[in-house]
């Protein structure tokens, strides 16, 4: 399968501290990865660099896209290439309406069926994210990359502080934002997904997890299998892989 | 007070400097102005006037309870289509009313400044609005302020009546065309809001690059009545230097305070003040100011007199540039227990944030500063009717602001 992403020994520090060491990674046309790894591991910093958030300065490695190198394009221009991301702590952003923001992600999106797809009707013409609720928020990211439809969606932590209800309509959503709903040889969109307990996992299809422990992408494999043995033992065993590196 | 009184005290206020502000030289500006003749239908307007108007936020075509423009000191059109509202030229008003003298330099001092003796000295132009008891305005007053002559000290005096239970719109565009590039605008207004009476004032200023600006306003509101007072400037300006203030003095009264400003040079020293005389009185003021070059003072000052009273400062200002300057001062006077007041104020730069979300859904920086500009400006504004709120909307997200940002 074509590596939709392909990330090749990515070191990335910020404010001068490193970060993300040597890390390896690639998403293939069609797949959806989970990324595990306790807190402050790296996880968010990996997501933003490719996002391209200028503040996470990348030391060496790079990254590359359907092919290209964008390692050093803006953030913008990756995005119109068709990468996207919700983010874990969106910002609140007064005077722009959540209706507006979707036609800006987007103007050809339907913007009134995206916002009740998601429960979102009532929020139209809200400031972005200003006083939303822990769900609101997270729904709001996923109205946004449904209009967006980029080909490769990072998703951090999208069930963070959501009751049961919520998550199920967010795994509805990314499952349609990375095509699990259709058959496996049609799909073209890839993503990928960091979960502390996995219970989005529950709503959505993986095909694959890593874990991060300390800037390093340690461990490759099944996602159940995995989030099992993180969920028995913790990270334990994990970090004792990381000193055999 | 005899008008001899007037002149006297204006006389000997002649080179009393503002309080505020930088000094306007009043002698390297023309004293006289020429007359222009009166239109009496508002299609036979110039074009550049109704241009003009219409960069105000005062659409001349659309459907308004009464218009005034004033071309440069001639009154040129004044109508009024509204049963319980009399929309006239105050030179006739003072004419047509004797009691008018009763409210007549009654809320801003004669010999306040130097301003405002000059525009005592001189014949009064200006508008004067009176709302009959309990009426209502469904369609806003719109009034423009036009400065064609170059080189004018233009002068305005106006009164603005909301009798009690009445409701009143207005909206007032001051503006010059392109080609003067000098002048000088100094206004009066005093506002009289009584019992239950509802007021929304809007202003929009959109002067040449070295027009100097001086308004003078206070307003008076008894028990129950209310005030929306909207301000915006978002073109540039030589100086420009204002202090509204509004007395509360009756229960339950209401004021509230929104400007808007986008300075790209020039100073700005804008603010408002609110004395909250009786209890159960409230009010609030939100400045939201953006430089891109300019110096922008932002002044704010509640002042508690009583007990039992609510007020609440909001001085936010985002600078753009490094030349850029915003001086934000809000004040809280409490004069006595029980009072409950409080401010915030920040100025800084764009939050990386937030521009990194916008980015991140495609939009490159200068698209991603623009929204973020825009929608910093789109103050809420309550108290307002939805066409006037929509005009305001309007004039805040206009394109240009996406220059220099």
């Amino acid at each position: 399968m074509i590596g939709l992403l392909e990330i090749e020994d990515l070191s990335v520090s910020i404010g001068g501290k490193r970060v993300l060491k040597n890390v390896n990674l690639k998403v293939s046309e069609g797949e959806t990865h989970a990324l595990f790894g306790p807190n402050g591991c790296g996880k968010t910093t990996l997501l933003n660099t490719i996002a391209g958030i200028p503040r996470y300065q990348v030391d060496g490695g790079r990254i590359r896209f359907k092919g290209e190198d964008i390692t050093d394009l803006p953030m913008y221009e990756r995005a119109k290439k068709g990468i996207g991301i919700a983010f874990q702590h969106p910002p609140a952003i007064r005077g722009l309406k959540l209706r507006d923001l979707i036609k800006l992600c987007n103007p050809q999106a339907d913007a009134d069926d995206l916002l009740t797809e998601m429960d979102l009707m009532d929020f139209a013409d809200r400031d972005v994210n200003r006083g939303f609720s822990g769900g609101e928020v997270k729904r709001s990211e996923m109205v946004q990359l449904l209009a967006q439809q980029p080909d490769f969606v990072m998703l951090d932590e999208p069930d963070s502080g959501v009751d049961l209800e919520n998550i199920k309509l967010i795994g509805k959503a990314i499952t349609r934002i990375t095509q699990k709903d259709i058959k496996p040889s049609k799909r073209t969109k890839s993503g990928i997904i960091i979960t502390h307990f996995g219970h989005i996992l529950d709503y959505m299809k993986t095909d694959k997890a890593h874990v991060m422990i300390e800037g390093t992408v340690i461990c490759s494999g099944d996602p159940r299998e995995i989030l099992d043995e993180i969920k028995k033992s913790g990270y334990e065993r994990c970090a004792a892989c990381l000193c055999q590196i | 007070m005899p008008m001899s009184d007037l002149e006297d005290r204006a006389r000997k206020a002649r080179d009393k400097k503002a309080a505020l502000g930088t000094d306007v030289d009043l002698e390297s500006y023309e004293q006289e102005a020429s007359p222009h003749s009166e239109i009496e239908d508002l299609d036979l307007l110039p074009e550049d006037v109704r241009k003009a108007a219409l960069n105000v936020g005062v659409s001349l075509d659309t459907e308004s309870g009464g218009t005034y423009v004033q071309v440069d000191q001639t009154p040129i059109h004044v109508d009024s289509n509204m049963e319980g509202i009399e929309f006239l030229d105050i030179a006739t008003a003072l004419k047509n009313y004797d009691w008018l003298k009763d409210y007549w330099w009654k809320l801003v001092p004669v010999d306040q400044d130097k301003y405002t003796a000059d525009v005592a000295q001189y014949p009064p132009a200006g508008y004067f609005i009176r709302a009959k008891p309990g009426a209502k305005t469904v369609f806003p007053l719109k009034s423009c302020m036009y400065l064609g002559q170059s080189n004018l000290n233009q002068r305005v005096h106006n009164i603005v009546i909301a009798e009690e239970g009445s409701e009143l719109h207005v909206i007032t565009g001051c503006t010059t065309p392109s080609h003067v590039q000098r002048g000088l605008h100094l206004g009066v207004s005093e506002f009289y809001i009584k019992k239950g009476a509802h007021v929304s004032f809007t202003m929009i200023h959109n002067w040449g690059k070295e027009v100097e600006v001086r308004p003078r306003t206070k307003i008076h509101i008894e028990e129950g009545g209310s005030l929306s007072n909207n301000y915006v400037c978002l073109s540039p300006v030589k100086t420009l230097q204002t202090y509204p203030t509004a007395i509360l003095d009756g229960r339950g009264a209401v004021a509230s305070f929104n400007s808007v400003l986008y300075s790209n040079q020039g100073n700005i020293d804008i603010g408002s003040e609110v004395i909250l005389r009786a209890p159960q009185t409230s009010a609030d003021s939100v400045s939201r100011a953006v430089s891109v070059g300019g110096e922008i003072i932002a002044r704010g000052r509640m002042v508690g007199e009583v007990p039992d009273v609510k007020a609440h400062l909001e001085c936010v200002g985002l600078i753009l540039s490094d030349r850029g300057r915003i001086y934000s001062i809000p004040e809280l006077d409490g004069r006595c227990g029980g009072l409950d007041m409080s401010h915030e104020a920040a100025v800084g730069k764009i939050s990386e944030e937030e521009l990194e979300y916008l980015m991140a859904r495609g939009l490159s920086m200068d698209q991603a500063t623009g929204v973020i500009v825009r929608g910093f400006l789109d103050v809420e504004i309550k108290g307002l009717p939805e066409s006037l709120k929509q005009e305001l909307h309007k004039i805040t997200q206009l394109q240009e602001l996406h220059g220099g940002a």
